[in-house]
This record gives structure tokens, sequence and C-alpha cells, in this order.
């Protein structure tokens, strides 16, 4: 059997776990419900009277900021809980391909969610002309921003047996992502540091890395970030969930 | 088939696992005892490849668990201890994840999953979550989940526990009957499962192997076995000693008033000949005097020893240390 068949078996059993419980249809249903709220009051995507999607893209780094977490938290820790982490990892499995898998199978369930604002780029599109490219860009950047923020939350989650924890912490790392390029902290880290200093603290920052998907140029130094946080905080859940073991 | 040499498995300062070295081949079923806390678990854990051993090496068919995990876990079949499952899952889509994960496609995942809830009993609950479901159905689930790729090695982890007396009768016969073609490996507090179900046992205290042996080995290391005890009718306790201390071949004498009457002797061999060799001759002796006072013979019986005694006396020490550290 491949690596991949064991990788979809693993997903697809973890994505169906998720339809499973009510908690997916709470979740896609406060999903939902934030992203228009953060549109269309917050956002002011009519008083803007732009074709565009850049009410709803500009909030989306601080709607996963706590979204993301939730959906992440339970990956490890509820295996641990439970025990069927000695199940799965008992079965003929690398550790490798059972984190990728949990991790996909959440991204999915990410990506599933997000595809279900699609009536708000039909109403763009019924209001006026935009440019559905950079919608486009958007969304793959939106994706990579919580693909970022779920492996942190994967890698948090191996770290305890606590849910809550487990969503704390990655609430924290991620929130410090996104402070760093955020502007009132750059703008008062500009008053005391050398502009270059601050260029280089807000180059860490998922703000910077995914304002150019925003704005419909898609850079490979901006995929190349987000898809090297996915790499690095899943080889941690890796070495976190090795060394749990190794007592 | 399974083959552990010098397992050491430490936690810090302390040493769950301290030097075990075992073998299991085909057609074995081991018996793993050892009070709470002996390492039991710990080494069977290093066994499936869960945890990585501090030393020493564990081979399964061959292939080192270290050095080709997976190709040893294909071969293993796995009831950890408390049976976890996905709770969430239905019992179906459990079995059917298990044996996707085993390679079972289609036509041979149909008929593995159709096997194992035939042997497991599981028909009545296919359809529901594996929460609703009692803790004798939640076991059986998991051990279903075990055997579904009909593997060469099994090893289960107090696969009984929990399961009313009908089950735990039912698991102790399928293991004996599985136990034919595989190689297992259980874990057990219940001594007479080790009796009933068992080729060889191994006991285990303080994280070092205390005894192996075959079950009816273990229960001659037994301080009764090959003794002969008498019960009789009407005979008073102290002619009776006195009488039965004459005999060459009696050792130690014990004897106690049963109800009616009754009075029950147990006679050791005498100085250190080979317990059960002499048993048979004991008993003669035994008889033979009690026919010439004319005593009533109610029961005579040379014991084989129990198991329970020897195990107390092999892992006791443990719980004084207990004692006193409470």
């Amino acid at each position: 059997m491949g690596a991949w068949a064991v990788i979809r078996t693993i997903a697809k059993r973890e994505l169906a776990a998720y339809f499973e419980s009510p908690v997916a249809y709470v979740f896609l249903v406060v999903f939902l419900l934030l992203a228009g709220f953060f549109t269309f009051s917050l956002g002011g995507f009519f008083e803007l009277g732009e074709a565009s999607l850049n009410a709803f893209f500009n909030w989306m780094p601080w709607l996963y900021l706590f979204l993301v977490p939730a959906v992440g938290m339970r990956l490890w820790s509820e295996e641990r809980r439970q025990g069927t982490m000695e199940l799965l990892l008992t079965l003929p499995v690398a550790p490798w391909q059972a984190i990728f898998a949990k991790f996909l199978a959440s991204w999915v369930f990410l990506a599933i969610a997000m595809a279900l604002t699609f009536p708000i780029v039909v109403t763009v599109n019924w209001l006026g002309d935009p440019d559905n490219g950079v919608i486009v860009s958007g969304y793959v950047g939106s994706l990579l921003l919580a693909g970022a923020f779920l492996s942190i939350a994967s890698m948090t989650s191996a770290m305890s047996r606590s849910q809550i924890i487990a969503f704390i912490v990655a609430l924290m790392i991620c929130l410090l992502f996104i402070l760093v390029g955020f502007n009132p902290v750059t703008s008062l880290l500009s008053r005391w540091a050398a502009p270059s200093v601050v260029e280089v603290v807000a180059g860490f920052s998922v703000l910077t890395h995914f304002e150019g998907f925003q704005k419909g140029t898609v850079d490979s130094r901006d995929l190349v970030f987000f898809l090297s946080i996915i790499v690095f905080a899943l080889f941690v859940t890796g070495v976190v969930i090795r060394n749990r073991r190794a007592g | 088939m399974i083959k552990v040499e010098n397992l050491v498995k430490s936690f810090g300062a302390t040493r769950a696992v301290d030097g075990v070295s075992f073998e299991v081949g085909r057609g074995e079923v081991l018996g793993f005892l050892g009070p709470n806390g002996a390492g039991k678990s710990t080494t069977m854990r290093m066994i499936t490849g869960f945890l990585p051993p501090s030393a020493g090496r564990v081979s399964v068919c061959g292939f080192d668990v270290e050095q080709d995990p997976l190709e040893a876990k294909r071969r293993i079949g796995y009831l950890p201890e408390a049976a976890p499952s996905y709770h969430e899952m239905s019992v179906v889509s459990f079995l059917k994840f298990a044996a996707e994960m085993r390679g079972l496609t289609g036509q041979a995942r149909r008929k593995a999953i159709a096997n194992v809830v035939d042997i497991c009993h599981l028909q009545g609950v296919l359809g529901q979550s594996i929460e609703t479901l009692s803790k004798g159905f939640k076991h059986r689930t998991c051990l279903a989940q075990s055997i579904i790729h009909d593997p060469e090695v099994l090893i289960l982890d107090e696969p009984t526990d929990g399961l009313d007396p009908n089950q735990k009768h039912e698991v102790r016969e399928l293991i004996k009957r599985m136990g034919a073609r595989k190689a297992i490996i259980f874990s057990t507090h219940i001594l007479e499962e080790v009796e009933a179900a068992c080729s060889r046992a191994i006991i285990i205290d303080r994280g070092r192997i205390v005894a192996n042996g075959t079950p009816a080995e273990l229960k001659a290391m037994s301080q009764t076995a090959g003794a002969v005890s008498m019960t009789l009718c009407g005979a008073a306790e102290q002619q009776v000693r006195e009488k039965l201390a004459l005999l060459p071949l009696v050792g130690r004498l014990e004897a106690s008033a049963q109800p009616q009457e009754r009075l029950t002797v147990r006679a050791f061999p005498g100085r250190s000949e080979d317990a059960a060799a002499r048993g048979g001759s004991l008993a003669a002796a035994l008889a033979q005097a009690a026919v010439r006072e004319q005593w009533k013979i109610e029961d005579l019986r040379t014991e084989e020893g129990r198991l329970e005694d020897v195990f107390r006396s092999i892992t006791r020490t443990d719980i004084h240390l207990e004692e006193k550290a409470a």
C-alpha cells in the first residue's frame, strides 16, 4: 500500500469525523456569519463602492486567528486523550504520513468553509465587474494563510492533551505572526528602530505576505513564506510526537 | 516470530522495563502476567512499535521494529489497553477504516469485515456509533480491528478486561483457536485465563522477567505443588497428626477442621525430594494409613499447585515495598 493511499485513507476518515459531529456545522455557520459581518459591517463592503472583495479579504487574518486554531486544536490532543494515537501509530503508517494526512483533512475542511462564501463572489459579479483573477488569488492567499495557522495549531495540539491549551497557545503564536506586520505595531516600532529593522520584522508577518495575494500579485516569495511555515510547523509536530513517545 | 532481546525502557529515572528477553513462535500463546505497573503494557507498546525502546531490540517475523517499522507493523494486530477507538464513528465505518489501512479494498475488505463481525459478534451494532456502545461491544470492536487483516502476530493488552464471564470465555476460546496458526501475546490479571488459553506464561515484576514456563511448570513452583490433601470424616485431629507424622514420606503437616466434623490434612513431601515425582506415592501412603486406622476418606488428591500462589510469592516483595512507601 503506497504512502498516498495511506494518507488518503486517514484524511478521509478525519474529514468524515468532522461532519459526524455537530461541531463542524456550528463552525461553518459561525464562520459564514462572521465573514458576512466583517465584510458588510466592519469592512463597509457597500460604502467602498468598489467591485472587489477587499472588504472581505481584509478581515480574513483576524477571522482565521480565532477559527483556525479552533479547527486544529483537536488534531492531536483528541487522539492522545482518547488513546487512539496508540492505535493510529501502530498501524502500518509512518508518523509523517499521519501528521500530513490529519493536517490535510482539516485544511480541506477549511477550504470547504471558504468555498461556502461563494455568494459574496456572486454578489460582486452581479453588482459590478470585478477582476476575478484578483478574487481567485485572494482565495489562494486565504487558503495558504489558513494552512499556516492550521499547521501551528497542529503543533500546539501535539504538545497538549488539553484542547483548550492547544487553542490558546496556537492563538498566541498566530497573533504574533499577525501583529509584527500590523500597521499600528509597525508604526510604533519605527519610532525607535531603523526602517530596515522594521521591514525585516514585518517580513515575518502573515499580513505582509497576504497583501500581495489580495492585490492579485502572486509572488513566489509569499508562496514560499506560507509553505515554509506549514512545513516547519508540521515538522515540529513530528518531533513533539516522537519525543513524547520516547519518554 | 516475535523476538525480544534485552529490552529496556526508562522514563526519566525509573526503568519501566529492565532487560526483558523472550521469544514467541508460531502456534504459541504467551500469557503475560504481572502486578499493575510491572511493565507489561510498556513491553507490548515497544513490540508494536508505539514506544521506541531505550535499549535492546524487537523483531517481528524477522523485521526489526525500529529499523523496518512498516513491515513489522503490517504483520502485527494490536489491541491496546482500554481498547481505544474513534468514538464518533460507527462500528462499520471504523472497521472499514481499519481494513483500508491494512491495504484491504473491494471484495477482500468486505470479506474481512464480515469475518471479524462474525467472530466478534458485532452484527447487531454495525450502524451504531461507537460512543453509544456498552463497554463489551467497544472492546470487541477494537478486537475486531486487531484481527481484521489476519495478522501473523497478535498483541493483546488485557483482551478480557471489562467483559462479562460469557464474553471472557468466548475471547479466551478465540485466542486459543487463533493461537494454533499465529504467535500471540496477551496480558491479563486473571490467572485462570493463563491456564485456560496459554501454552506458556511469563511473569514480569518491576520490569524484569521473574518466571517463564508452561502453566504446569509455573504451578510446580508453588509451595503446595506435590502436597497431598486428604479430607476425613469423624477423625480426631490429634490422632491423625500423630499417625501421619510416623510415615517416612511425610514432611510437614497442616490440619484444619471443616464443618460437620470433617478434617482436612495437607501433607507436604518430606525433605528436599522432588515434590512432584514423590506425590503419587505420598498419596498412596496416606491412603494406606487411613485404611489401617479405619478413617473415612471423603476426598484425597495430590495438589498441582496454584498459579496464584506462585504469582504472589514471586511478586510479593513489591507489595511490601509499596506498603512501606505508603
